[in-house]
């Protein structure tokens, strides 16, 4: 089934930067409605408010981090099924491990191409 | 010469009460004379390891005592005052610098990308594949950022390490409150940042760990 582009993406990062290269990178493979949250707890709201498709979303963040709004997400009974993909320089073994047990969709380490986000979002939208 | 009419322990007692008038705050400097002391009183009692085990703690009172003087030649005040604060404002302009770069850059390459759209074929493409490449390197900003952070929270950890040893060992005690660690979270060990190339896991690496869970 093909994956409809025109979905509501929301990316989530402390770190203004990387939400414009992040969007930018989306753009170039054609999702273009993207929203942004600087933190766990602005993205929470914003997930709740709104209808969005897929989250990506860094980890080291406060004063919720990714890996709380993963949970947060899990147990939301709405959110709970929503793809949840971590987009971090956070790459030991442990991390990985934590956030799989948290339900995360996929995970891409920094720095990453768009090739490598391209390949994670198909895989995970073609599992959703 | 002792005066054999005198037991030793008494006489012994007599020269630690005498030190002990004179310096009353234990110093290492004291240690060794403590030590030289009971060695000149007891000299013809002690066993062999008994004199050897106190030479070693008179040496190791000496030691100290060398190194608070070079701890006190070391101008710490220099260090904390002065050369980690340096370090960091320094660090600090690099990310608003880098960042200020980076910020430029990706305008310039998103208005390329509005030229792009207006153009087709592979023209279009070629910018594209370009303006691509330009965004996947800007991230470098996002991790120079996060590995100069914690060098910055190593220069931190230093300055306060330096202050206690000068505060423990130092000439004159200074008043420093206990160290302040902050109040850890379930979440601390699996917040370090980005990990050197030689121990970092590549994103293939990760790949094969979430298929494991599979």
């Amino acid at each position: 089934m093909p994956i409809d582009k025109s979905m509501n993406v929301l990316i989530v990062d402390d770190y203004k930067t990387m939400l414009r290269i992040i969007r930018n990178l989306l753009k170039q493979i054609d999702f273009n409605n993207v929203e942004e949250a600087s933190d766990g707890t602005e993205a929470l709201a914003k997930l709740r408010a709104g209808n969005f498709g897929l989250v990506i979303s860094d980890w080291n963040m406060v004063p919720m981090t990714g890996l709380q709004l993963l949970q947060e997400v899990r147990a939301d009974t709405r959110l709970k099924q929503m793809p949840f993909i971590m987009i971090t320089a956070e790459s030991k073994t442990e991390n990985v491990v934590a956030a799989k047990q948290a339900g995360v969709s996929n995970y891409i380490v920094k720095p990453f191409n768009a090739e490598t986000l391209r390949d994670k979002i198909e895989k995970v939208l073609g599992h959703a | 010469m002792l005066d054999a009419t005198v037991p030793r322990e008494t006489i012994l007692a007599g020269h630690l009460a005498e030190i002990r008038a004179r310096r009353p705050h234990a110093e290492p400097q004291l240690v060794a004379e403590v030590v030289r002391a009971v060695l000149t009183t007891m000299s013809d009692t002690l066993t062999a390891p008994d004199t050897a085990l106190l030479r070693e703690v008179e040496a190791l009172g000496q030691t100290i005592a060398n190194a608070k003087a070079e701890i006190a030649a070391l101008k710490v005040d220099d260090i904390t005052g002065s050369h980690i604060p340096f370090a960091t404002d320094e660090l600090d302009a690099i990310v608003a610098h880098t960042a200020a770069a980076t910020d430029a850059i990706l305008e310039s390459c998103e208005m390329l990308d509005a030229v792009g759209a207006t153009l087709t074929g592979e023209p279009a493409e070629k910018l594209q594949d370009a303006t691509t490449r330009i965004y996947e390197a800007c991230s470098f900003q996002d991790i120079t950022g996060q590995r100069i952070t914690k060098i910055v929270g190593a220069l931190k950890t230093i300055e306060e390490k330096v202050a206690r040893i000068v505060a423990t060992f130092g000439p004159k005690l200074i008043d420093l409150p206990p160290p302040q660690s902050a109040q850890p979270t379930p979440e601390d060990d699996l917040l370090n940042g980005p990990q050197l190339p030689s121990q970092a896991m590549d994103q293939s690496d990760i790949d094969k760990l979430m298929a494991s869970f599979d």
